[in-house]
Formats: C-alpha cells, structure tokens, sequence
C-alpha cells in the first residue's frame, strides 16, 4: 500500500488547503500537547507528525448509541479538531456524517478495510447487541456483531467510544433486553482503547486520536484501559467545591439556601467521589461550565453500569432486593432492631432454662458471704 | 454440683498481646463505623463560616483513614499471632479442622443458642462456634480492608495503598466497592451487639470471670473440671 500512500496529501498540507494558517496549526498543536499531558517538546512532535504523514484511514461504526459522541467530537473547542480529525481523518466511514450512502458507502468502507488492512483505526460508537442473533441492530443487511467483526479484523486498533461501546450504558442497564455488549467483550486480540463519558469530552477523544497519529500507538492505559492522561483523577479530586466537602458544608436539597452558596452536592446524589474523568479541568463547551458548575451532582456517566448504580440523586444506591427506597443503612438498622430482639429474647430464654446453673452460682456466693465476717 | 463451693483454678487464657489486640481493635471498630457512617451520610450543618475555616468532613475521613491503617496491621499482628501466641490464640481455634471441631459447635448451638438441656461442658479458651464466628469476622476484615484500601488507592501516593488499585477494576467500579464497603460495616455493628451481650451471658450462667478475662487475661476455672481437662 506504499505507493498511494505518498500522493496523499498530509495533514498540514490538508489543512493549508483548507485555509489555516501555520498559526493557527501551531496552536492546536500546543494545545493538544497540553491536553495530553506531555512536556514542551511534545508540541514539536505532534507539529512534526502532522506536517509529514499523510492522514490514517478511520472507520467510524455507528450501533446502539444516540450519537452524542458524534456531536461531542465536533463540538470540541479548537476548529481544527473537527476538520482535521473528522473531515479529514475519519470520512472513510461514518454513518452519521458522510456524504454516500447506501451500498455506495458499504463499498467505500469494503474498500478502506480491504486497501489498509491492518492499517486503519476503528472507531466503535455504541453497544453491539447479542441477543437472538443481533436482530436488534442491523446495518445494510448485516448484524451489528457481524459489522464489528469484519471491521475489527484488519482494524490496526480500536477505539471504543463513550459508555455504550466501554460499558453499554443504558443500553446494559438492568434487564438489557438486547443484550448490549461493549466492545472489548467481543472482540480480542486487538488493542482496545475505551474512551467512557454519556458522551466523552470532546477534547478527549481528539487528544486521544492525537496521540494516535503522533505516536504510532495507544497512549498509556489504566488498568480499566482508559487514557491515563484523561482518567486518572477523579471528578471528586479536580471540583471547585471540593473545600465544601472538606468543610462538611453540603446542599440538602436543591432548593436550599446551600444550593445557592454553592456549597458540595455529595448529599443531592453527586458521584464525583467514584468517578473518574476530567470534567472538573477541561469542561464542556469550550470550557464554559460542566455539570457541577452548573449546580447539578455528576451523575458518574462514565462509569460502569451507572444506571443501575442509582438513585442519580441519593448518595447511597438502593440495597439489592429490598425495594427502590431501602439503602445499606436502612436494612442495615432493621436488622439491628432483629438482633435487638433476639438477644431479648434469649436473655429471657437465659433466665429460664438455665435457672438451676445462675441460682447455684448465687447460692454459693451468697454462702461464702455469710461466712464471712462483718 | 451440689457442694460447699469450689476450688477455682487461675487459668491465663488470653496473652497480653491478645488482649491489646482485641481493646485496639475494638476502639478502631468504633471509630471506623461510627466515621464511616458519616462519610455515608454526613450530617446536615448550618454554618455561616467560610469553607476555607472549616476542615469537619476532611477530619472525620483523616480519622477513618488512620483507624483502618491500625486495623490493617493490627489484624495482621493478630493472625502472626495465631501462630506463635499459646494455645487459646492459635489458628487452630478458628478453622474447623477436625470432625470433633465440628461435634463441638453443634453442641454450643445446642446448649447455648437453642438452650437445650444436656451436659454444660463450656470451654476455657474460645468454643468451636464463637472460634468460628471469629473465623468469619476475620473473613469480613478481609473484605473490609480490600475494598477500604481500593477506594482509597486513588486518593494516595503510598505504593502501599496502591496495591489495591485492581480492586476497583474487580467489583466493577468505585461505585459497587463502595456500596459493598458500606454493607459490610453494617456486619460489624451486627457482631459487635450479639458479641458484647454473649460475653454478659457466658459470666452470668458460667460464673468464671468471662468479662474481666479481656482485662487480667485469666479466668476461673473450676477444679474438678480443672483435673478433668488435664486428664
């Protein structure tokens, strides 16, 4: 596949044509630098990367999802991001955004997966449904698993983005009737990078396609397998109000007088404290405000199964198999009430059936008294 | 049993190390609980003092933290302790070893728990029930400091903690560790009740000091049954 390669234009002169100025290049290439946590000299990499290699071929899948990763990706905060890495870099397939379609677009995206076999990045956006043979979700024909699979084969990595494709989201809430899957259930073998959010950052997921093209390989995982640079930190340990929660200040109800001071969301049902992403440092829409700053708890979306980790806004989850309203503390505090009761009962019990054994205990302390003398 | 009185014979049970163990344990089981209910639920606080004056939650954690780190190594100590303490602290007295380990246990139930009549026979160091429910609480320790230390792993820098950063990956999550972390205090609340009023009624119908044996370390055994045991 050499030759076409090298008539491909690169990504700096794609960009050029397009009207961006080296300034303007510049910019996001310090900027994506800095997103992805590396020192100064990263910026020269990335620049370096960007001017000399032609644009890597990226299928996009589409299955259960509602496309707010899409939307994210394209809202991200510099332009560049969205021409560089989707009009330019991912327009191989995607259902959502290009322009074919029909069989026209399946026989562009056979095509990509058959001239750079081994080569392209797959992109997954969405959960892939198993149950009755995946009749729940089909593409030109084909099921879901299927798709994933003929792409999965010569994908060189995959990227697994948002919750549905990490962990299935709401699509795997309990009782999954479709069986939504994630993706590094299904396929093996391949390098799986999971990119969880209900949707991602949008400056997350270009940082991560960045690293991608730069390096030549994934960026470094958790043991979850999401970026490091990204996931490391909880959304606890970044807040603005975390000297709230330190003080012990919090909003009781979302009315209060709390509320509007600002004060720690904990007790309303924010799981920042279990959540790990950086909403607290990048923030959404071209850093305007994330959900804390807006004075609605993070409701922990890029977790595993959030959904069934609820109430979205009560601290404690609902205690399994004790109805919606029961909590750990609730069944908790019956079942020392049942305790309490027990032991009454037997120390009731104590007192008569082992009478014979207390009485000849008091008896004979009661005799060795006697004897004594006053 | 019908006689004058009788001779009581001191016998140590309980080593000193065994006794620090089990008051240090107790104080760190209290302060872990009634701390980690807190952090659960903290209490609603009305206050017109700046957040920057104030550090009520953090101390309460710094607490919680530091009483699960002397839990950790004390329960450590405890189990190193089951191996070279004497005959009442070893592990033996924990783990059902032997068909007679559980004969024993059936007849505490027994005579103990259901309070049928038969042959009182109470033992002198742990018995075969109350050495097995230890054995389960050990069990919940276990529990306790795995998902403590995975919920703490990613607020610290201690290679220590952080060799419990796959715990979270296990349960799925911080949410489901912390829930079953949660769950689980409500095991040593249970424990801890049922515990205290069993020791009360091993002094009552037993009458050798049962109580004051976590203090001195010895109780007062009678010396027929004294002789009998030596036998």
């Amino acid at each position: 596949m050499a030759a076409p390669e090298n008539k491909r234009p690169t990504y700096y002169e794609e960009l050029r044509q397009r009207g961006y100025s080296r300034r303007d290049f510049m910019k996001f290439c310090t900027m994506m630098a800095a997103y992805l946590g590396l020192e100064a000299t990263g910026t020269a990499q990335i620049a370096n990367t960007l001017l000399k290699t032609p644009r890597i071929p990226v299928i996009w899948l589409h299955f259960q999802e509602c496309t707010c990763c899409s939307e994210s990706f394209i809202r991200s905060s510099h332009p560049i991001v969205a021409d560089i890495l989707l009009d330019k870099l991912s327009l191989d397939y995607t259902e959502t955004l290009m322009a074919a379609s029909g069989h026209a677009a399946e026989a562009a995206k056979e095509k990509t997966m058959k001239d750079y076999y081994g080569e392209y990045v797959l992109c997954v956006e969405g959960s892939v449904p198993v149950d009755n043979d995946g009749v729940y979700c089909c593409i030109g024909g084909k099921s879901a698993i299927q798709v994933l699979e003929e792409a999965a084969a010569g994908a060189k990595a995959i990227i697994a983005w948002g919750s549905c494709a990490c962990n299935g989201c709401v699509q795997a809430a309990y009782p999954n009737p479709t069986g939504a899957t994630p993706i590094h259930k299904l396929v093996k073998g391949k390098p799986i990078i999971k990119v969880p959010g209900c949707p991602p950052i949008g400056e997350v997921m270009a940082g991560v396609l960045v690293h991608i093209i730069t390096f030549g390989r994934l960026p470094e995982l958790d043991k979850v397998g999401r970026p490091k640079a990204f996931y490391s930190k909880r959304v606890h340990d970044s807040c603005y109000r975390r000297p709230y929660y330190d003080a012990g200040l919090f909003v009781e109800s979302f009315d209060d007088e709390n509320a509007k001071k600002g004060y720690c969301l904990y007790k309303v049902g924010c799981k920042g404290p279990m959540t790990y992403n950086s909403c607290g440092i990048i923030k959404w829409n071209d850093g305007v405000s994330y959900p804390i700053q807006s004075g609605h708890g993070c409701i922990g979306c890029s977790e595993a199964n959030f959904w069934d980790n609820g109430p979205l806004y009560r601290q404690m989850a609902s205690f399994p198999g004790f109805g919606i309203e029961s909590n750990a503390d609730k069944v908790g505090m019956v079942a020392a009430g049942v305790t309490a009761a027990g032991i009454a009962v037997h120390a009731i019990a104590t007192n008569v059936r082992k009478k014979k054994l207390v009485d000849d205990l008091v008896a004979e302390g009661k005799e060795s008294e006697k004897e004594l003398k006053s | 049993m019908k006689k004058k009185g009788h001779y009581l014979r001191r016998v140590f049970v309980w080593q000193l190390p065994v006794r620090v163990y089990h008051w240090l344990n107790a104080l760190v089981i209290v302060a872990l609980c009634a701390t980690g209910y807190l952090i659960g639920s903290p209490p609603a606080i009305m206050s017109n003092v700046e957040a920057s004056h104030r550090y009520l939650f953090g101390i309460i954690r710094f607490i919680h933290f530091v009483a699960a780190y002397i839990f950790f190594f004390n329960f450590i100590f405890r189990i190193y302790w089951g191996f070279v303490g004497n005959k009442y602290a070893d592990w033996k007295n924990f783990i059902p070893t032997n068909k007679k380990y559980f004969q024993q246990m059936w007849e505490v139930l027994k005579l103990d728990i259901f309070m049928m009549k038969g042959k009182e026979n109470p033992s002198i160091g742990h018995n075969a029930l109350a050495g097995f429910t230890y054995f389960l609480t050990f069990i919940a320790f276990l529990i306790q400091c795995i998902t403590g230390f995975g919920l703490y792993a990613s607020m610290t820098d201690w290679w220590f903690a952080d060799m419990f950063v796959w715990v979270s990956n296990v349960f799925g999550g911080d949410f489901a560790l912390r829930n079953w972390h949660h769950a689980a205090m409500w095991f040593f609340i249970l424990f801890a009740m049922v515990h205290v009023y069993l020791v009360f009624y091993h002094d009552y119908v037993e009458g050798r000091g049962e109580i004051s044996s976590m203090g001195g370390g010895w109780k007062f055994i009678e010396e027929e049954v004294f002789e009998e045991e030596k036998a």
